[in-house]
């Protein structure tokens, strides 16, 4: 009886939630409409002029290919940041002189922000694509290599010490101990570091994407959600503008959602009460 | 087959502390009998841990010697089992995974090991939380399934570091019946850790009591009172109840030695004690009762 008490109880307050988001949401979105019509927002367009843009959007093969391409080089950065990053963060656990060495240069590196970055990669790397793909890495690089050695200098050391009294070998130790206590923190890292990835793609595309000044202009290099806004401002295109601001609010939305899910696969005793 | 498992001969540990030493043991002597239950009492921050951190082999000494079965001890072993002071499960395992690591660790996780893991699942009353993790588990439930995986590997000394502090009076005096019943069963030689003077009666055959850091032991006493214990029993025994004020009386001189009080003081305690439970003819706490 209790229980379904406050399991209907906790129904109706997410049904509440909902009702309060859309009331939210909703009232925002008639206010900036109501003021659009009365030419009080400073040329920035009805949500109804943006929902027509988007529709036609949805048509046009370029739009996609904004997304694809910035997809892409978001997962082709993060993924090769991942690899690499727990890797030089698991390696810096393990050995002391490794720790010793790279530290001291990743914590002079790391306050640099990868945007300032940009004018050395494209001079560094043959194309714009694999400049981009570059910085792209550097954004979650960081703080992956961070969340993971953190995580693994955390853990326990009675666990460890536990493990051993009971006959472990060091690479049992390493497989059974280390790596599933440092999990954790690299899946809250990967997530940060995904955000970051974002961020960091579409303005690595507004900057260099354009594909006009540098290296190739075909063969897909340039583009994306960020040279898409940047496009639509200098073509005049508002609308545009708040379309492509929305699609990488989507894009981050679901690449988060994806990983939360993922993380919390390879996760499954925390918070499990 | 030497009655002595484990012998420490004048052990000390020093940490180096800022810019000056720390002695936390110095000429440690002592010896952890077979098939005893060996307790160790000391006031709290004495060097107690340390000492289990230097018998489990987790640690070297400064200087003495350190012996298990007349082998020095120069690592951690699984014939030395430690239970720590807090539940140190693995969070990332279920209970099952945690009882059956040390085996599957060694390469031994044969269908007896798993057979042997799950009958002490079943002895420790957690059956129905074979697949739950640690976090899923109340404290008393980690600590039993803690033993669980310690007993597994059939360790020939079992360190268990103050294992019932933290849990709730009832759940305590349960687990530490339990311990008892437990300890007699499985025939096994144990060194507990304690600050809790009752539950070292209830479960010592030998007490032993330290000093105040830098530690060493300052006085063994045998309890001959058979297990499986009740606490109902102990707390009418006579036995039992010299021990106690004898040790409490040892207890209260170190824990006025580290406040810079005086014998004086320990004297009253112990008197106070003694008539609180009807014995003032008996004792005299400098020079107690045989
Ligand atoms: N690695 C270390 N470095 C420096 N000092 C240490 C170290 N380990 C322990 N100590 C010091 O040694 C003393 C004894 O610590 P220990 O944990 O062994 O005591 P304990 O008797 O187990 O205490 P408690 O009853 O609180 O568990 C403490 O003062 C502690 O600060
Ligand atoms: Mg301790």
């Amino acid at each position: 009886m209790a229980v379904t008490a406050t399991l209907a109880a906790k129904g109706h307050g997410r049904g509440s939630d909902l009702v309060g988001a859309g009331l939210s949401i909703g009232s925002v979105l008639i206010l900036w409409e109501v003021m659009a019509a009365a030419d009080l927002t400073a040329g920035v367009p009805a949500p109804t002029a943006v929902l027509a843009a988007w529709w036609n959007l949805l048509f046009d093969g370029g739009y996609w290919q904004s997304w694809y391409l910035s997809a892409f080089r978001v997962a082709a950065g993060f993924f090769a940041a991942l690899v690499l990053g727990v890797l030089l963060g698991l390696a810096m656990v393990v050995s002391r002189t490794l720790y010793g060495i790279t530290f001291p240069i990743f914590e002079v590196l790391r306050p640099i922000p990868p945007l300032a970055w940009v004018p050395a990669a494209i001079i560094f790397w043959p194309t714009t694509e694999l400049s981009i793909a570059f910085i792209t890495f550097l954004g979650a690089f960081y703080t992956i290599v961070i969340n993971t050695l953190d995580g693994g200098r955390a853990i326990d050391q009675r666990y460890v010490q536990a493990a051993l009294s009971m006959g472990a070998s060091r690479m049992n130790v390493f497989r059974r101990i280390v790596l599933p206590g440092t999990l954790p923190s690299v899946t809250t890292g990967a997530a940060v570091g995904m955000g970051i990835t974002w961020e960091v793609v579409v303005a690595a595309e507004m900057i260099s994407g354009g594909g006009s000044s540098m290296g190739g202009s075909g063969g897909g290099t340039g583009g994306g959600l960020g040279f898409l806004i940047w496009n639509s401002y200098t073509g005049g295109s508002y609308e545009q503008i708040i379309v492509g601001m929305l699609s990488i609010g989507i894009a981050g939305y679901l690449s988060s959602g994806l990983l939360r899910r993922f993380g919390q696969w390879a996760t499954p005793w925390i918070g499990r009460r | 087959m030497s009655q002595t498992l484990v012998e420490l001969r004048q052990v000390s540990k020093f940490y180096r502390d800022g810019i000056g030493i720390k002695q936390v043991v110095r000429d440690c002597t002592l010896d952890i009998e077979r098939g005893k239950l060996t307790v160790v009492i000391g006031p709290s921050g004495c060097g107690k841990s340390t000492l289990t951190r230097l018998i489990a082999g987790f640690e070297r000494p400064t200087s003495g010697t350190l012996m298990s079965e007349g082998r020095p001890i120069t690592g951690p072993h699984k014939d030395r089992l430690v239970l720590f002071q807090e539940s140190a499960l693995f969070p990332w395992m279920t209970t099952e995974q945690n009882v059956l690591y040390g085996p599957a660790a060694r390469g031994e996780a044969t269908p007896q090991a798993m057979q042997l893991a799950g009958s002490l699942i079943d002895r420790v009353g957690l059956t129905a939380f074979r697949r739950k993790y640690p976090t899923q588990l109340s404290g008393g439930m980690q600590r039993r399934a803690e033993l669980a995986r310690a007993l597994v590997n059939n360790p020939k000394l079992m360190i268990l570091d103050e294992p019932f502090r933290g849990l709730d009076a009832m759940t305590k005096s349960l687990m530490q019946e339990y311990f008892s019943g437990l300890f007699q069963e499985m025939q096994a030689t144990v060194l507990f850790v304690t600050t809790d003077i009752d539950e070292a009666i209830f479960l010592a055959d030998r007490l032993i009591i330290m000093t105040n850091a830098p530690t060493r032991v300052r006085k063994v006493i045998n309890v001959d009172i058979p297990h499986p214990r009740k606490l109902a029993d102990i707390v009418e025994n006579d036995s039992a109840n010299d021990v106690k004020i004898r040790a409490l009386s040892i207890l209260h001189e170190e824990a006025m030695r580290s406040f810079g009080g005086s014998a004086k003081a320990s004297a009253d305690f112990v008197q106070a004690y003694a008539a609180r439970i009807g014995r003032t003819d008996s004792m005299t706490p400098g020079n107690p009762a045989p």
